[in-house]
């Protein structure tokens, strides 16, 4: 018979095998399945164990971290109270009179976030809008890492700029102004902090749906009415958890208050003055010679922990904003 | 460089009053050219169905109706689309007052994530309307049919409405500015068949006031809502054009281009 080309042959018939081989060639394949699946599942064991270890060291850093503060920061609540911690105007740990309020080294430290703020606020959320929706795609790509470089500088670096030249440049049109002050540490504090506004706020702008800008195009809105009224809404939240990230970065940056805003815990609310910020206040102790377990020594715990809540307290906020901006569209 | 196409085309001329006179319109998106000098009438409070197999640049078609193409980085359009003796294309005519006029509702739904009341407010609010808005949203949402399903939760966000009910918030949200044409871009895909039925409803009574244009994958659609269709090819060199323009019930039932009966038929596409 003519088959056409392209159709298979019949099976040729298996080859006669005895009931008793068929059993043992199966058996064989069986015996070989579970040796490599042992195999398989030991070298899993042994990825999940190294991830796991991975893992574990960070916890245990946070852990350690956190038990060091408490333990330290318990000892020195057991010499002064929480009252005076919180209500006492001053802050002189290392002189012979000693007081141990924080107030002066808070209000130095927000003072010079909110001055940071004030400059990475409009002007990160400004640059943001840029990148995301005015700049042709391919420019934006070439400049959101040059803008990255600004964060990528040492802090040390900017604390000598805010010192050595920010400082003589506003003295210029501010002739009271101290040589440490708050305001040149806040503005280049600002500068530093503005591209982790810029560029999460893009990131959050980038996020909205192509379709709505066409939906409020389609009604006759403005370029600007549709970043202004769509976009910006619509990443708000984004938007809103970089400017706190922002914050808890100005909260706990060291170099730029250290170099530049000067060592001296005085409780004031004038810019224009040298203040002492809290990270400032630690690098001070830590570099001098207070011996260990000392309540001088213990107070940069207590300082520590302050600081380490008010970080965490921002970060797990910009968290809940995130996580809610990421329920919109998902 | 392709040789002018000599072949006789099937476009028919819409009698009565056009609402828009499209001439010999091109769209480049960068160096590809998308669609090649298309000319037709879109005649007033009528549907005009554009069919065609995908890619074939019917979207793109859609989309110079009302000057989007303008948002998107890279697109260049030549020709002319006249709208009572006025070209769209001018360089005097503000954009933003071509899409006051004609409005637009996309494939999928896209409400903002605002409250129902705010997305239908929306194109209030950006062309300035200084009379009662909330009397306007009202209409608007009976207007698409919505109004009963949502008055009780005006500020609930949009986003929690069903897919249907999306997409008839978007086409209140295009009729509260009262533009005088709706163009449609396969505003039925994303839904299922009873909301699908409900939006072609509400199409053949929005046809009574507006201009409608409608661009649709789904041939049934549009033989069941549109007076004309427009059916459009890309050749070999992947440029649309139009091929055939005739009354929807004469196109369905005698199609006078060959390739026309092989799309309607199932053959292509």
């Amino acid at each position: 018979m003519e088959r056409a080309p392209g159709i298979p042959q019949p099976v040729e018939a298996l080859p006669a095998v005895s009931l008793a081989e068929r059993r043992e060639r199966i058996q064989r394949v069986l015996r070989g399945d579970l040796a490599e699946d042992r195999r398989r599942r030991l070298r899993e064991r042994l990825i999940t164990g190294w991830l796991f270890l991975a893992a574990a060291i960070s916890v245990l850093t946070t852990a350690g971290i956190i038990y060091t503060l408490s333990i330290e920061t318990i000892h020195f609540f057991q010499r002064v109270s929480l009252v005076e911690f919180f209500t006492d105007t001053q802050w002189t740990p290392l002189f012979a009179e000693k007081h141990f309020g924080i107030a002066p080294l808070a209000v130095a430290t927000l003072l010079v976030s909110s001055i940071a703020m004030l400059v990475a606020l409009p002007l990160g959320l400004l640059a943001a809008i840029g990148l995301a929706e005015y700049l042709p795609p391919r420019l934006a790509r070439l400049i959101k890492p040059i803008l990255e470089i600004l964060a990528g500088v040492p802090t040390v670096v900017y604390g000598y700029f805010a010192l050595l030249f920010v400082t003589p440049l506003l003295q210029r049109f501010i002739p009271n102004l101290q040589v440490f002050n708050v305001l040149s540490a806040g503005l280049v504090m600002g500068i530093m902090i503005l591209p982790l506004v810029a560029s999460l706020s893009q990131d959050a702008m980038l996020a909205v749906p192509q379709s709505l800008r066409e939906a409020a195009y389609a009604l006759g809105a403005t370029k600007l009415e549709v970043v202004w009224r769509v976009v910006v809404p619509a990443s708000l939240s984004g938007i809103v958890a970089s400017f706190i990230l922002a914050v808890s970065r100005a909260v706990g940056e060291t170099m730029i208050v250290v170099i530049a805003m000067g060592n001296t815990p005085r409780l004031s609310f004038n810019p224009l003055e040298q203040m002492q910020a809290m990270t400032a206040y630690i690098v001070q102790v830590s570099l001098g010679d207070t011996p260990h377990g000392t309540l001088e020594y213990q107070t940069i715990f207590a300082v520590g922990t302050t600081l380490f809540l008010i970080t965490m307290g921002l970060n797990l906020l910009s968290f809940r904003f995130l996580r809610r901006f990421r329920e919109i569209y998902q | 460089m392709s040789a002018p196409t000599t072949e006789r085309r099937h476009i028919v001329v819409p009698p009565g009053q056009p609402a828009l006179r499209v001439e010999t319109l091109s769209v480049w998106y960068g160096t590809r050219q998308a669609i090649r000098e298309i000319s037709m009438v879109i005649p007033e409070r009528s549907i005009t169905a554009i069919i065609g197999p995908s890619g074939c640049g019917k979207s793109t078609l859609l989309r110079a109706f009302n000057r989007m193409h303008d948002t998107t980085p890279g697109a260049r359009v030549e020709g002319k689309v006249w709208r009572n003796g006025i070209d769209l294309y001018a360089p005097d005519t503000d954009p933003v007052w071509v899409r006051r006029q004609i409005g637009m509702i996309f494939q999928r739904p896209n409400p903002f994530p605002k409250s129902i009341f705010e997305n239908v407010a929306f194109g209030l609010r950006v062309n300035g309307y200084r009379g009662d808005v909330a009397a306007r949203v009202e209409q608007a949402l009976r207007a698409a049919a919505l109004w009963d399903e949502v008055k009780d939760k005006l500020d609930a966000s949009a986003l929690a409405l069903s897919g249907g009910q999306q997409q008839r918030l978007c086409i209140a949200r295009a009729l509260a500015i009262e533009p005088q044409i709706l163009l449609m871009d396969e505003p039925c895909s994303a839904l299922d068949p009873v909301a699908t039925m409900r939006i072609e409803d509400l199409m053949r009574e929005l046809a009574k006031s507006y201009t409608i244009v409608i661009v649709t994958h789904n041939m049934q659609q549009a033989s069941r809502v549109s007076d004309y269709t427009a059916f459009m090819l890309a050749g070999e060199d992947r440029i649309g054009e139009l091929i055939e323009y005739a009354p929807t019930r004469e196109m369905f039932i005698r199609p006078r281009d060959r390739r026309t009966e092989d799309y309607i038929t199932g053959r292509i596409g």
